[in-house]
């Protein structure tokens, strides 16, 4: 069902964005409310990061150094909350918000007004949850995933703010959501069919519909630990009927889907470089889609894979374990597909590419502890270690983000009109790939000797590979810092970009000039009449 | 700024996904009595059928024997003594048991509990039917006093096989401060 | 790089796979824990064949398909048969995975049959432990001493491993194992029995183990329960079914003594410094992890002992709630779990230490008193 979007009227254009803070408190402009998202991302990842700084400073050696146990829980708690609502998901918020429109020849989202609203509430529920660390009692201290009753019974008076937090956090999300399905479905230029959209779109639409499908969910846990705590409801607490294993369903209900609403977004990302470096188009692009698609489906059927411990029938261990080994299949499908448009290509190596390679190699990794973890029997083992630490480290560090820092440096000359410093784009892959792997591989070893997560202080067989951990964590904090130097200079000034800066991409974003005008096909363009990573 | 006109069918989605979430969020909540209703057909999780079983009408299997197990264990900050009469008793299958549980509350307080079962294995929660037992209700008991509670199950013959032991564990709740009109009726009565 | 991580690892395998490893998973002790660090093997070996395909096929391409040696690019975009394939095969490798992984699993699931059950608590931040069938239970605390977490004193071998009194089983026997929690949700780990289970509070969960060489076997709480999530070990020692029964009755003599003993101290008046003393140690072992060593708490989460009304004012009430805890809190009712002895000390220091100078002595006669009015 494809629309024609018909000409669109704009009496009223500023072709250029007017001047001062109201132009951001106040846009309803697409690149505008993007830039704002990639900002905020950033400055949460810095944020998060420097938490993450506290945890390995605390764990570079053994015994209690810098911070006591109570504040070091809040802080892999607000380190996990802020990663993944503040820095992964805002930061593909932005990037939808800035392509999407580009990718499919629209003027802009559908619904820009809500765009700003769902923008414009997040540094609130930051700013709630950030300030409730700094309350008597600190803030949430009871993991990013809040179980019960440790969130409710045992948990400290902050917990409302951090109910409250999540709740702005999953409207934000659920209004950029419903954004990008209207314009997707709504905006796409005459011509431009489904089928012929590029994979970033599709992920983006596929990852809304989980969004729709889930923030929700968590809307109703976060809810049912608000008035199990203050309203005497049981839903969690067995005295009243009630049981802590349910909270565990319903949260990882809503927390599987995260998993792949944090991930395909990257899928899309990477299926854009590659092509664009391998100077070849896309292999198996509709095989991508269902893959996509499929992921999609059954991120809802293995939530229960996080709770093998929890004591289930075995009918159910076994269910959710063969389910979850099933997901390894469009997975692999599409790595697959990926080296399959490297094959044969005709390759360059520039600071978006080797990102991107890299995600493919790192992620995979990931994807393989991710499988050992399906297996149910030795899961028993795994579960609860820094080997999980280790798995779900690569698939959202190495995998979530470094797709977003090869986006960021594939768009950046669309973005800003300048072409970003290669070396130092060079300098910071580098820097990141090898501090990045210093800091989670050896935690697959730690996890397999033995080593649970979530503790401040461990025996002394964790001793050596707690601190080369902590080594390459630092290394990795502090190679981020390169990156907000490219992208300042690269803002600031730097070679003109062309309109298409990279020989090989392909897509309606090149079309325009660089950076993009304020306001971009106004006019709807032509289309390509086959899609444009498979031409 | 610009201000695109919004389109007819912008609205129809937007009303169309909004439902949607509402309709998660309800599902949500909804997620709390599906999963009581699953672990009442599957034994998930040890947790028990609460209700109140008809006495047995199926013919006693006398070729083997379980052995059921209590356990009894009081919350964290719950002072009371609870005990079973006996650890364990061996039934057949079909055959109805009473087992004593004996609670004191050693405090100065007018106190009410509730006993919340739990079984292992998961499965054998299926077939273990209670005709009578302290944990449907609430519990009163005034300060310094003792009760024995009955407790009337017997296992469904259809147990299989495979099951040899069955344990039956009672976490005691202070439920004071919930209690029901019940209990605190049961409790304003002078002891006799 | 990744390549030669991997390469790296495997290359420590054969030396790590022997007795306990500090690079990948134990053996253990039991048919079980051996079956599953065989089950971990074998997919990680099978991972590691297809990772070595997968990045050699991308390496050699990413060294041989470059522009700079003047290569032109393919156009191809689809090929329907390799995709069937490469969708075909990781389904049969996927398969050959789940059919030995659900053999393990049903193995492991079935706790019939067991010789001996014991009942294992967790709380904030320690481990109960009671034999069915007998009266012995005991607590099982985080024997490492303060001064070693504080750096102040040098870390010895077992560092945050140790208890004071650890769960001793028998070898050779089938052990059942009923978890459960008394407050937040804890999970009962031990690597070498291949056992983790989680501890839900209100619900028991099952499992089991057959140790097969006596030995000390050392485990941690899995799952995140509070600030001493990281200071609640699990040890447990083997020992050979003959030495069990005899340290069991051993257990239960010594529970009857200690019952005897406490009631001969209600006539016995301690002194202020005597009850100081094993207050303080008591204190430091069962209260000082929340309400600290300084008696100042944590604010907000756990109340401060010094200069607190109770503890200055109202004895009777101090009393009670040491001995009966408060409900919908982390407070314990200490009643079951203290002697007599030490219930009265622990009152008398928390009322007269960090300034907290009433004066007055709490009696175990005081304390027995209370408990039965």
């Amino acid at each position: 069902m494809s629309t024609v979007v018909g000409e669109m009227d704009h009496n009223d254009h500023h072709h250029h964005a007017p001047p001062g803070i109201t132009r951001w408190l106040f846009t309803t402009n697409h690149k505008d409310i993007g830039t704002l998202y990639l900002w905020f991302s950033f400055i949460m990842f810095l944020v998060g990061g420097s938490m993450a700084m506290v945890i390995r400073a605390e764990l570079f050696q053994p015994g209690l150094q810098l911070v006591e146990p109570h504040f070091f829980n809040q802080m892999t708690t607000v380190h996990g909350l802020i990663m993944v609502f503040g820095a992964v998901m805002p930061a593909f918020t932005g990037l939808a918000n800035w392509m999407i429109p580009m990718m499919i020849g629209a003027p802009d989202m559908a619904l820009p007004r809500m765009n700003n609203w769902s923008f414009w509430i997040l540094p609130f529920a930051f700013a709630i949850l950030l300030a409730s660390l700094f309350m008597e009692g600190g803030g949430p201290a009871f993991g990013w995933t809040f179980y019960a009753p440790l969130s409710t019974t045992y948990s400290s008076d902050s917990t409302a703010l951090f109910v409250f937090s999540v709740h702005i956090m999953g409207i934000s999300s659920i209004m950029g959501a419903i954004n990008v399905i209207v314009t997707i479905m709504n905006m796409r230029a005459p011509g431009m069919t489904y089928m012929k959209m590029p994979l970033f779109c599709w992920s983006w639409f596929i990852t809304a519909f989980l969004l729709i499908a889930v923030m929700p969910v968590l809307a109703g846990a976060v809810t049912m630990v608000l008035t199990d705590k203050y309203f005497g409801t049981s839903f969690f607490d067995a005295a009243g009927g009630g049981d802590p294993v349910l909270f565990q369903h319903i949260f990882w209900f809503f927390g599987h889907p995260e998993v792949y609403i944090m991930i395909l977004p990257a899928f899309g990302v990477v299926s854009a470089i590659i092509p664009a470096f391998a100077r070849k188009p896309l292999f198996g692009y509709a095989s991508m889609v269902y893959a996509t698609a499929a992921i999609a489906g059954l991120s809802f059927l293995v939530w229960a894979h996080h709770m093998f411990t929890t004591g289930m029938p075995v009918f159910a261990e076994l269910f959710f374990m063969y389910c979850t080994m099933l997901i390894s299949v469009p997975t692999g499908v599409k790595v697959f597909n990926w080296v399959a448009t490297m094959w044969r290509g005709s390759m360059t190596f520039e600071t978006p590419m080797l990102f991107a390679l890299a995600f493919v190699i790192l992620f995979t990794i990931g994807g393989f502890s991710g499988l050992m973890l399906a297996i149910t029997p030795v899961d028993f083992q795994y579960h609860d270690t820094y080997f999980v630490v280790a798995h779900f480290h690569y698939v959202l560090v190495t995998g979530a983000i470094f797709s977003i820092m090869a986006a960021a440096y594939y768009w950046l000359p669309k973005w800003t009109g300048h072409m970003y410093d290669e070396k130092l784009g060079k300098l910071h892959f580098w820097a990141s790939l090898i501090s990045v792997n210093v800091l989670f591989f050896p935690m697959h070893f730690a996890g397999l000797a033995g080593m649970p997560r979530r503790i401040p202080d461990y025996s002394l067989a964790f001793a050596d590979i707690n601190q080369i951990v902590s080594i390459g964590g630092f290394a990795f904090g502090l190679s981020q810092l390169i990156f907000l130097w490219v992208v300042i200079k690269c803002i600031k000034g730097g070679e003109k970009a062309p309109a298409k800066p990279w020989d090989g991409a392909d897509g309606l974003e090149w079309e325009v000039p660089s950076p993009a005008p304020y306001h971009t096909f106004d006019t709807p363009p032509d289309v390509y009449d086959v899609p444009p990573e498979a031409k | 700024m610009s201000q695109h006109p919004t389109q007819p069918d912008n609205s129809r989605i937007v009303r169309r996904l909004l439902l949607t979430v509402v309709g998660m969020f309800a599902f949500g909540f909804a997620l709390v009595p599906l999963y009581n209703v699953f672990c009442d057909i599957t034994g998930f999780n040890g947790r028990f059928n609460d209700g109140q079983a008809a006495a047995n009408t199926k013919a006693v299997d006398t070729s083997r024997t379980v052995n059921v197990q209590f356990i009894t264990r009081v919350n964290k900050g719950m002072p009371w003594g609870f005990e079973p009469e006996v650890r364990s008793v061996r039934v057949h299958p079909g055959e109805t048991k009473v087992v004593n549980f004996l609670a004191r509350n050693p405090t100065g307080k007018n106190m009410v509990a509730q006993a919340i079962p739990s079984v292992a294995p998961g499965e054998a929660s299926l077939y273990l039917n209670k005709v009578e037992c302290f944990c449907f209700n609430q519990q009163p008991l005034a300060a310094g006093s003792d009760t024995a509670m009955p407790m009337q199950f017997y296992l469904d013959p259809d147990i299989p096989e495979h099951i040899h032991t069955v344990t039956l564990s009672y976490t005691m709740y202070d439920m004071t401060e919930k209690a029901t009109p019940d209990a605190l009726a049961a409790l304003a009565q002078p002891v006799n | 790089m990744s390549i030669r991580l991997i390469t790296a690892l495997m290359a420590m395998l054969p030396m790590a796979s022997q007795a306990r490893s500090q690079f990948n998973l134990t053996q253990g002790a039991t048919e079980i824990s051996q079956r599953v660090y065989d089950l971990h093997m074998t997919i990680f070996y099978i991972v590691c064949v297809i990772g070595v395909v997968v990045f050699g096929a991308m390496f050699w391409s990413m060294i041989r398909h470059r522009k700079s040696k003047g290569r032109k690019p393919a156009q191809f975009h689809e090929n329907v048969k390799v995709e069937i394939i490469w969708t075909a095969i990781p389904f049969l490798i996927l398969i050959g995975m789940a059919i030995p992984a659900t053999s393990t699993l049903i193995a492991m699931e079935d706790t019939s049959e067991a010789d001996v059950t014991v009942l294992v608590t967790g709380s904030q931040w320690k481990w109960h432990y009671k034999y069915f069938d007998s009266d012995v239970e005991f607590y099982s605390l985080l024997a490492t001493s303060r001064d070693e977490i504080d750096n102040k004193l040098e870390k010895r071998e077992n560092y945050l491993l140790e208890v004071d009194r650890p769960l001793v089983i028998p070898t050779d026997r089938k052990v059942r194992f009923l978890v459960t929690s008394d407050d937040v949700i804890h999970s009962w780990w031990v690597p070498d029995f291949a056992v983790k289970k989680d501890a839900n509070p209100g619900f028991i969960n099952e499992t089991w183990t057959q140790v097969d060489e006596p030995g000390i076997y050392r485990g941690q709480c899995a799952e995140l329960c509070g600030k001493d999530h990281g200071f609640m070990p699990v040890v447990v020692i083997a020992k050979e079914p003959a030495e069990f029964d005899a340290w069991l009755a051993e257990q239960e003599e010594i529970a009857r003594q200690e019952k005897e003993e406490e009631q001969r101290l209600l006539a016995m008046s301690m002194d202020m410094d005597e009850l100081m003393e094993v207050g303080e140690r008591v204190y430091l072992g069962s209260c000082a992890a929340c309400h600290q060593a300084n008696g100042e708490g944590i604010p907000g989460v756990f109340p401060a002992l010094k200069g607190s009304e109770m503890a200055l004012n109202d004895m009777q009430g101090h009393i009670d709630i040491v001995v009966n805890g408060k409900s919908g809190t982390s407070m314990q009712a200490f009643g079951n779990q203290l002697s007599l002895k030490e219930l009265a000390a622990v009152i008398t220091y928390e009322r007269n230490a960090w300034g907290n100078n009433t004066g007055e002595t709490v009696q175990a006669a005081d304390v027995n008193a209370y408990m039965n009015e």
